[in-house]
């Protein structure tokens, strides 16, 4: 009988910004199993909309998350528009789409910059926000606003950008891209780093696919499943081919990652050239009745939004699931077996975003 | 194109034999909500390749009980412990139980309490 | 070996970020600052209020006066979009940090038309 220990991990971390507390049980220095504690940050938003309007609430919708706000407040939207029988003009289609995967960007730049510094590479880390701040600088030129873009609402989008405007956002995003490789390169090829992502969190493919795993996590693992490929938005038009790699470790989850930022460069170089004229908005009349589930697909993977109206201009029921919550049992079978310096490394590899798992 | 979606009413007692047979279908755990209306209305939601099932079932408000699922798909312990906290939902054999220490919240089952605006317009 | 490159570029190249408070920053025209309110074309119809979705805003029709607490507004721009009249815009320049929630109060010349009076008998 060997010695266990149990030792508490978060909610305060030097490396893991997240309110997650795990109890590690460890034998010498391996992880036994993991048991996870959250609901430190509940904040009852799911319940916020008995007293917003169905309109308002597409601001706290946003909210739920800091990071892929845009696909939160869009998302809403969609569930509501779906309910309400609400087509879209094409081109406010195409503006969200644009701006989902500009946030999609940024969201894998800030976690490559985080999974840089958990793994102690301060240098590359700096350099991926710096990239990052380029593409939070096109944001805020076309929304507004550089976290919380504020720019979906029912009916289409609050904000249009002249079509100079973009074919000067396509440049730009031109050079961005050439100088992205350089970093993405080093995470592609550098020792270190292949030393500390290569073979640890093994998720295998049964697993992640029966623990409901999603996104990038479930992709590492090499089952193709990607929200987009529904078609919501402008990807009726443009084909999303899913990203997949078949390693089912972190380095795996890593590059899956890498290679959907250069497939987001691509689907808005398509957007940018597709973009249809006309409306962004049309005028919205009535009160939502009836349900709809809208299934989109984050940075992190999929997420549900579950819309009940009553005919009133107060919603019965707003649900999100985010795709950390679905995330978690995974990363728990993830934890287990591996050496407690990996840890950090490994739950950053799902890319928690804890505060938007507790609505 | 977009996933074709269904909703299917089943009665409480046949949730676990429903849920095995989408188990054997080789189906995915997508989410579990639940509703408070007149009666809480909760929804299973599983995808394949063909589609997504959301399975529909009512509970009465009061003291509402459940058998836990987590043994066919074990990563619904998280859905579980939700529900048992906001709505106070009680399930049993859950495989990871939190016993309501799932989310630290000051007052048992929020989300079952009645309606924020009492002057709201009931659905009919 | 990658790395050395990016990281000897970054020795040469000229600071990435600016030396902030000697060297103000420029903000973007549409950046959603802060709200300002055009007093004079304001008619206190109290519609930003009643939008509003953080309640920031308060409109005094017998005091004659707007005023919005600056800490509680989360510029969404809601307010700008609904107000009637378009006299509520967004400042590129955020709120400056305080050490106290402020409220802003501007006075508003605004006087309402005078009803004219019922005419005695209904016109035939
Ligand atoms: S600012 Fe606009 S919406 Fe608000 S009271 Fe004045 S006119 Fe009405
Ligand atoms: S910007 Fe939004 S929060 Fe601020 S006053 Fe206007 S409506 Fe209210």
């Amino acid at each position: 009988m060997s010695n266990r220990t149990i030792i508490p991990f978060g909610p305060q971390h030097p490396v893991l910004p997240e309110p997650i507390h795990l109890d590690l049980v460890v034998e010498d220095e391996r992880v036994i199993e993991a048991i996870p504690s959250f609901g430190f940050i509940h904040r009852g938003l799911e319940r916020l909309v008995e007293k917003k309007d169905f309109q308002e609430f597409t601001f706290v919708a946003e909210r739920v998350c800091g990071i892929c706000s845009f696909i939160h407040g869009m998302g809403y939207c969609q569930a509501v528009e779906r309910v309400m029988g609400i087509t879209l003009p094409p081109r406010a289609d195409y503006l969200r789409t644009f701006w989902a995967e500009l946030s999609r960007i940024h969201s894998h730049l800030l976690w490559m910059g985080l999974v840089a510094d958990a793994f102690g590479f301060e240098n590359l880390f700096m350099n991926s926000w710096r990239i990052r701040e380029n593409i939070l600088d096109i944001v805020e030129e076309t929304t507004g606003g550089r976290v919380i873009f504020g720019a979906a609402k029912i009916g289409g989008t609050r904000r249009d950008v002249t079509n100079d405007k973009l074919k000067e956002i396509g440049r730009t995003l031109k050079t961005i891209e050439a100088e992205l490789h350089a970093i993405t390169d080093v995470f592609e090829q550098d020792y270190s780093v292949q030393q500390r992502l290569r073979g640890i969190g093994i998720l295998s493919r049964e697993d992640a696919f029966d623990l409901g795993a999603v996104g990038p996590t479930l992709r590492g693992s090499g089952e193709p499943m990607d929200a987009r490929c529904e078609g919501y938005a402008a990807y009726r038009d443009i084909e999303v081919e899913p990203i997949v790699e078949s390693d089912c470790d972190s380095y795996a989850r890593c590059m899956v990652r890498i290679r959907e930022i250069y497939q987001s460069f691509d689907i808005i170089r398509q957007v940018l050239c597709r973009m249809p004229d006309g409306e962004t908005e049309i005028k919205v009349k009535g009160y939502p009745n009836g349900e709809h589930f809208a299934r989109l697909e984050q940075p992190r993977g999929e997420v549900l939004y579950y819309v009940k109206g009553n005919g009133t201009k107060h919603l019965d029921r707003f649900r999100v699931r985010t795709p950390t919550f679905a995330n978690i049992p995974p990363l728990l079978k993830m934890l287990q077996g591996c050496d407690l310096p990996d840890v950090p490394v490994i739950v950053l590899t799902i890319d928690p975003c804890i505060s938007c798992a507790e609505r | 194109m977009e996933t074709p979606q269904e909703i299917v009413t089943i009665a409480s007692s046949d949730l676990l034999a429903k849920v095995q047979e989408q188990k054997d279908a080789g189906h995915r755990l997508v989410q579990i909500c639940a509703t408070t209306l007149e009666q809480l209305e909760l929804s299973y939601s599983f995808m394949g390749k063909e589609g997504i099932t959301h399975l529909r079932l009512l509970l009465p408000r009061d003291q509402p009980s459940l058998p836990s699922i987590t043994d066919i798909y074990f990563g619904a312990f998280a859905y579980e412990n939700e529900m048992h906290d906001l709505f106070g939902i009680d399930i049993r054999d859950i495989r990871v139980d939190y016993k309501g220490k799932f989310y630290k919240i000051s007052e048992p089952a929020p989300f079952n309490a009645g309606c924020l605006i009492p002057t709201r317009k009931q659905p009919s | 070996m990658k790395m050395t490159y990016v990281a000897l570029k970054s020795l040469f190249s000229s600071p990435a970020t600016a030396n902030y408070p000697a060297e103000p920053k420029t903000y973007y025209p549409g950046t959603r600052g802060h709200i300002v309110l055009e007093v004079s074309t304001c008619t206190l119809c109290k519609i930003c209020e009643i939008r509003c979705p953080t309640g920031a805003i308060q409109v005094d029709r017998e005091g004659k006066a707007w005023s919005i607490e600056r800490m509680k507004c989360i510029q969404c721009g809601f307010c700008v979009d609904s107000c009637p009249r378009k006299c509520l815009s967004n400042d590129p320049q955020y709120t400056s940090p305080a050490s106290e929630k402020i409220t802003d109060r501007l006075d508003v010349p605004y006087e309402p038309p005078k009803r004219k009076p019922k005419p005695e008998t209904p016109p035939a």
